[in-house]
């Protein structure tokens, strides 16, 4: 190979790599955030709604899933403030699109999952003489979440894992760390060896917190 | 504004080519090393197994950019030299690999025991089994989501535009650097790779319904 490893370079600027993967999850924890209410408020709405409004929520998931993120990235970033009078920063910008986009894949779970709470539970909602708002609440919701929350757990890592894209707008994030040293030291198996390990560390990590919020939940049942 | 699209039309049909020639091999390549591998996986011996599920969840687990960095500026490094074009086109297929080979587990797992063994008992070989039992009910499993898939390899070989090849990405941000037109540029490529990935969702759609009524 004749390729000696030396990670040094990489210790020394390892704040590059933690600032990054901190970044990271902050980038994705509040652009999920966001995108859970996008998704929710849709998803109820598709579910009750007439037509035209199905059609244009519809509308808004099919188009977002087909297009790449990193063209929704740099639409935002640099077309967007041509057309409206708003100065936003890149990592807002980024913000913006994966919220949007996140809100798109999760109508989806959401719908999918209010689809396939069982009737009964409605019905014997409606028959102890809740309201339609304490029947959402109190009865599908919940079920909907217990149903949806493998659903959720791997849309949630893969748009932790999406965050990557951010670098393209130079937001110093993870990958954006990585490139720096790659560029500036030139360790470059190194470098991308602790990056992997530092994504892969964090999204099983993520999997196994998931998984026991799942495992309570079942519990409760 | 029209006139200079109009203009850039053929630059980004040049684009759009790549775009799609890219998809194409990484779709083809990766379909062939993930059904070896996700064999591998299902019946291999147990040092095969893991090797695979290994490989599988790492790739899996990180950005498909850093695979993309890591193999484009990483093989280098160890003394390989590939063209960007093939560096890509090897990065997205190693990531799509690793997602055929969860479809063919997945499809090869929904097929029922008794099948295996019906077909040990009549003395089919291990090929005959795969080619005349398993495979042909395994199919209608793997298809939907394998064509489904293929929207994340078009959506994935944007990201090649990052390693300054000019595919449909690269030639909207080359036209909008010469025309300042970003918005309509932006809203024009997001149009074509919704075409594009659009059908190919509702062909697997409908492969998925043809399919659904032979379930057991």
């Amino acid at each position: 190979m004749g390729y000696a490893l030396n990670f040094n370079l990489i210790w020394r600027h390892f704040d590059k790599l933690w600032g990054g993967l901190l970044l990271s999850l902050e980038l994705a924890i509040i652009s999920i955030a966001i995108g859970i209410v996008i998704g929710l408020v849709l998803a109820v709405w598709y579910v009750s709604a007439g037509r035209v409004v199905r059609t244009i929520i519809a509308a808004y998931v099919e188009f977002i899933r087909n297009v790449p993120l990193i063209l929704l990235v740099y639409l935002v970033f640099y077309g967007l403030p041509t057309v409206v009078d708003l100065a936003y920063s890149a990592p807002t910008s980024f913000i913006l699109t994966l919220s949007v986009y996140s809100g798109a894949y999760l109508v989806e779970v959401f719908r999918s999952g209010l689809e396939a709470v069982p009737r009964g539970q409605l019905d014997a909602g409606k028959a102890i003489g809740l309201t339609p708002w304490q029947r959402l609440v109190h009865v599908r919701l919940p079920t909907m979440l217990r149903i949806t929350l493998p659903a959720l757990s791997n849309t949630f890592i893969s748009l932790f894992k999406d965050t990557s894209i951010a670098s393209v707008i130079s937001v110093p994030e993870l990958t954006y760390g990585a490139q720096w040293i790659n560029f500036n030291t030139f360790r470059i198996v190194e470098v991308y060896l602790v990056t992997t390990a530092m994504y892969l560390l964090t999204g099983y990590a993520l999997l196994f917190g998931l998984r026991l919020v799942e495992r309570r939940f079942r519990a409760a049942r | 504004m029209l006139t200079q699209i109009a203009y850039a039309l053929p630059f980004l049909a040049q684009g759009f080519a790549l775009t799609l020639w890219v998809s194409l091999l990484v779709v083809v390549l990766s379909l062939i090393a993930g059904v070896l591998l996700g064999v591998g996986l299902v019946y291999g011996p147990a040092p095969l197994r893991w090797a695979v599920r290994i490989f599988s969840d790492t790739i899996r687990g990180i950005p498909i950019l850093v695979l993309m960095f890591f193999v484009y500026y990483g093989l280098p490094a160890i003394g390989l030299h590939l063209p960007s074009f093939w560096a890509a086109v090897l990065a997205l297929t190693l990531f799509k690999t690793a997602q055929v080979i969860e479809y063919l587990r997945g499809a090869v797992g929904s097929i029922p025991k008794g099948q295996s063994e019906a077909s040990m008992a009549i003395g089919l070989t291990f090929r005959q089994r795969l080619a005349y039992v398993i495979f042909p009910q395994a199919f209608r499993r793997f298809l939907p989501p394998w064509i489904n898939g293929v929207t994340d390899a078009v959506k994935g070989s944007a990201l090649v535009s990052l390693l300054g090849i000019t595919d449909l990405m690269q030639a909207i941000n080359q036209v909008i650097g010469r025309t300042y037109e970003a918005m309509p540029l932006y809203i024009l490529g997001a149009l074509i790779y919704f075409a594009v990935n659009y059908a190919l969702s509702l062909a697997s759609r409908r492969l998925e319904r043809r399919f659904s009524f032979i379930r057991e």
